[in-house]
């Protein structure tokens, strides 16, 4: 038995021990973010050994220290990359879809007719392969990012349009009332109460959209994209068997993904601090 | 002030048409306490949501300051207290008691006024930033009553609104709407399940019974318009109580309990 | 009659004439805007031709900017009945390439979540290690690995079925693990305490309390998971040189030009989704009406 092996199971049993013990005291905050954080640790660490120990060829699973080397050296192109798909594709299509979604959605809210059509087709629609639009988008809009853009508005618009009629219809009956002894206007009840009341649906809704958002500009460029793009760098990389800058464009686009939903959750628990979700 | 006439009201439900009201005919006086009692399903709530047009009759007729419920509810002439506060979480108090003042426009330094006002009326000086999931059920309700004095309606409608309080904190609020009401002079109807609550703040009883939703009592109360909690043990509190009791039990025989 | 009654339980929903008035608005839309969107190529292939011939050609071109549905629908019609199933031109056959795929897939990634999950509600330390790397993973635009692994698992042999499979189960695995974990977590604590002053066993707890309980919340995850598994089944059928299935058809339609293909394997895709989540939503109310759930 080499001694990477041994090394490999050895931190396997002390990182378990040791999350054992952290886990039976008193979760405190520290504890909480360090737990999963050794689990983390430990884990890269036996990647690390597990290619040592295996000789696996490093084409085919690059170790996490090569993975680090090229993310540094590789920052340009990651960053040319980044922008590209992530800030031109699924940035624009992310404000554009969320934004006429809950547009649409006020505009539904006021007939019922409309409700009732849209809603179920909407929550139909949500459920399929939008993202395989993308040759489509490509043949309307061109190779560049606006047709990414487009995949992206496609997806995220109706979950964002469900989950946003959904919060404006789920509206307290005595609260709706209270407003009509006021006689408010339509106007001044949306602002007032239901907007407000509708937010934790809204931002579930910029959460779940938020994702597919990301798959949607990466996954579109599989599809054809020009020399630039983490979907392109992605396909043309795995061609050439160079895995560890795919892996250093995986890694981006994992950073990307938890900061943009982050930001989102910041901003949710600042508006809807009232909500019984966010208080302990 | 407010008068009914002959009202009928049928709901059309699943299991098919429920009549809340029949022939229910009343006349409430200007300054008048009137509480409404019954079990569940007499229409008590039902009547109370007629007058403010938040449901329409199917025959007779409602009026409201001499006008149709809605006009008396589009001139913003009543407040209405919900059972369960129905305070928005996002305001604070003195945001949630704004909230009908910034719908029907009044300017910002009158706004400020009113609430001040209205905060020192209820008692709740102190808590005006703070927001309705910090405060206790009692004080939450307290609010709410603010909310419907903030601006100027000489009708109150308040449906059960001590009813998810234990009785302690109900006793105290009963006593601080009774003040209220002798400050204010406000014409208030009041539906409660409690007799005890309806003998103590009313000048007019008015016992309902379910199945049809009909008024089987009318009381005029003789106690006195300055009371103290103490007149709970009177001789002539216990017999208004004990008329209330017959109405509720006279409305019951054809039922089985 | 069961059958019968599913039918007429359809058409009582209430809401049958306002969906109906959508589609047919969208029907509408979409024949008028096939016309300025066609006229370009329409133009370059005919020659003098009246308002009315444009209007047809634009609705019947060969190589369309927009197919019409109805020329989507004849497509799609040609190739599932009138090709042999086992040829490559058969609609069936690429779409029973991807359904096998989605479903091997799918049936791993509940499987492993379920475990999971329990894992996660029964020991502290997977509680507290893993949970958050789930929860992390959501936001971790995963598919964009799918590549990776089909050329990865090719070059060490294994191709056809399984990697697809492998993207497949790790893209419902997810939702399975979250949906699970609040449904054996959502008993009360009164219910909880209740199975104590029993004296159960956590077993016990488990499966007359916990399991009952996840059901919805399971039913709904796996909704999600089974969208989820298609969409990487069809995903994994790119790199591979696209060859086999709806995903390869689609690149297939790009790169020959052939709009009407792409359009018939979208559709297909879709028609596939929906009637995978349909099924799936049947066994929840089944299941649910027998659990008295529902009514």
């Amino acid at each position: 038995m080499n001694n990477f092996l041994i090394s490999f199971f050895a931190i396997w049993i002390l990182g378990w021990w040791l999350n054992s013990i952290l886990s039976r005291r008193e979760s405190s905050t520290l504890i909480k973010f360090f737990v999963p954080t050794i689990f983390g640790i430990v884990f890269l660490i036996m990647w690390e050994l597990l290619v040592l120990a295996l000789s696996i060829n490093p084409i085919l699973l690059p170790p996490p220290s090569a993975i680090g080397v090229k993310f540094i050296t590789e920052i340009p192109t990651l960053w040319i990359d980044f922008t590209q798909t992530l800030i031109k594709g699924a940035l624009s299509g992310y404000l554009l879809g969320c934004g006429s979604a809950f547009i649409v959605a006020i505009l539904i809210d006021r007939f019922d007719f409309l409700k009732r059509g849209l809603l179920p087709l909407g929550n139909f629609v949500s459920a399929l392969p939008i993202v395989g639009m993308a040759p489509i988008f490509v043949m309307w809009f061109g190779f560049d990012w606006e047709s990414k853009c487009a995949v992206v508005v496609a997806m995220v618009f109706f979950p964002m349009l469900v989950n946003t009629v959904q919060g404006l219809s789920l509206i307290d009956h005595s609260r709706q009332d209270l407003m009509h002894t006021y006689s408010a206007s339509y106007l001044q009840t949306l602002l007032k109460l239901r907007l407000p009341s509708a937010l934790p649906f809204i931002f579930n809704g910029l959460k779940i959209c938020s994702t597919l958002a990301l798959i949607g500009a990466i996954v579109a460029e599989f599809f054809g994209s020009p020399i630039k793009g983490m979907g392109f760098r992605i396909s043309s990389e795995v061609g050439r068997f160079a895995l560890d800058m795919v892996w250093a464009e995986i890694l981006v686009a994992a950073m990307a993904g938890c900061l943009f939903y982050g930001l989102i959750v910041i901003i949710e628990r600042q508006l809807t601090f009232w909500h019984p979700s966010q208080q302990k | 002030m407010i008068s009914v006439q002959s009202v009928d009201l049928t709901f059309e439900t699943n299991d098919g048409p429920v009549q809340a009201l029949k022939d229910v005919s009343l006349d409430v006086k200007q300054g008048d306490f009137v509480s409404f009692i019954g079990p569940s399903g007499c229409g008590k709530t039902t009547l109370l949501r007629a007058i403010a047009a938040l449901e329409n009759p199917t025959s007779g007729k409602l009026s409201v300051n001499g006008r149709t419920p809605d006009e008396a509810r589009r001139s913003r002439e009543y407040g209405y207290v919900f059972q369960a506060a129905g305070l928005y979480p996002w305001r604070t108090v003195a945001g949630n008691i704004k909230l009908p003042l910034e719908i029907m426009g009044y300017l910002k330094a009158e706004k400020e006024e009113r609430v001040k006002k209205v905060i020192e009326l209820v008692e709740l000086t102190g808590f005006e930033r703070k927001f309705p999931w910090q405060l206790s059920g009692g004080m939450q309700q307290r609010a709410s009553i603010a909310r419907a004095l903030a601006f100027d309606a000489n009708i109150l409608l308040m449906d059960e609104p001590f009813g998810a309080l234990d009785e302690i904190v109900r006793d105290r609020l009963n006593g601080e709407l009774l003040n209220l009401w002798k400050q204010t002079k406000k014409t208030i109807c009041f539906v409660t399940h409690s007799i005890p609550e309806a003998v103590f703040l009313s000048t007019k009883i008015v016992v309902m019974s379910p199945r049809p939703g009909r008024i089987t009592d009318v009381i005029e109360s003789p106690l006195p318009e300055n009371r103290t909690l103490e007149i709970r043990d009177s001789k002539e509190f216990i017999k208004i109580a004990q008329r209330v009791r017959e109405g509720l039990k006279a409305g019951h025989t054809d039922e089985i309990l | 009659m069961k059958f019968f009654n599913m039918l007429r339980k359809l058409f009582s929903n209430g809401n049958i004439i306002p969906i109906v008035t959508v589609l047919a608005a969208i029907g509408v839309f979409w024949y008028s805007v096939a016309i300025p969107m066609n006229s370009e190529r329409v133009a370059r292939k005919f020659k003098d031709l009246t308002a009315s011939e444009h209007v047809l050609k634009a609705w019947n071109l060969e190589k369309p900017k927009l197919p019409t549905p109805h020329q989507i629908i004849t497509e799609m019609v040609e190739t599932v009945f009138f090709k042999k199933i086992t040829s490559k031109r058969s609609l069936v056959y690429h779409g029973w390439i991807t359904l096998e795929a989605t479903l091997a897939g799918f049936i791993l990634g509940t499987i492993l979540g379920i475990a999971l999950a329990l894992g996660i509600v029964h020991n502290r330390a997977m509680n507290l290690s893993v949970m958050p790397w789930v929860i992390a993973s959501q936001t971790i635009p995963i598919l964009a690995i799918a590549p990776m692994i089909i050329v990865v698992m090719n070059s060490v042999g294994i191709t056809g079925l399984l990697p697809k499979a492998i993207i497949s189960m790790y893209l419902s695995f997810f939702p399975v693990v979250v949906g699970m974990v609040k449904g054996l977590r959502s008993p009360d604590q009164i219910q909880i305490d209740q199975m104590k002053t029993w004296s159960a066993t956590p077993r016990q707890l488990l499966w007359k309390l916990r399991f009952p309980s996840s059901v919805p919340y399971l039913f709904a995850s796996l909704k999600v998971g089974i969208a989820a598994s298609l969409v990487g089944a069809i995903v994994g059928e790119l790199p591979s040189g696209a060859i086999a299935g709806l995903g390869a058809r689609m690149l297939a339609g790009t790169y020959y030009g052939q709009t009407i293909m792409i359009w018939s394997a979208l559709f297909s895709a879709a028609f596939l989704a929906a009637s995978l989540v349909i099924i799936i939503n049947i066994i929840q109310n089944i299941t649910l009406r027998k659990m008295a759930i529902i009514r």
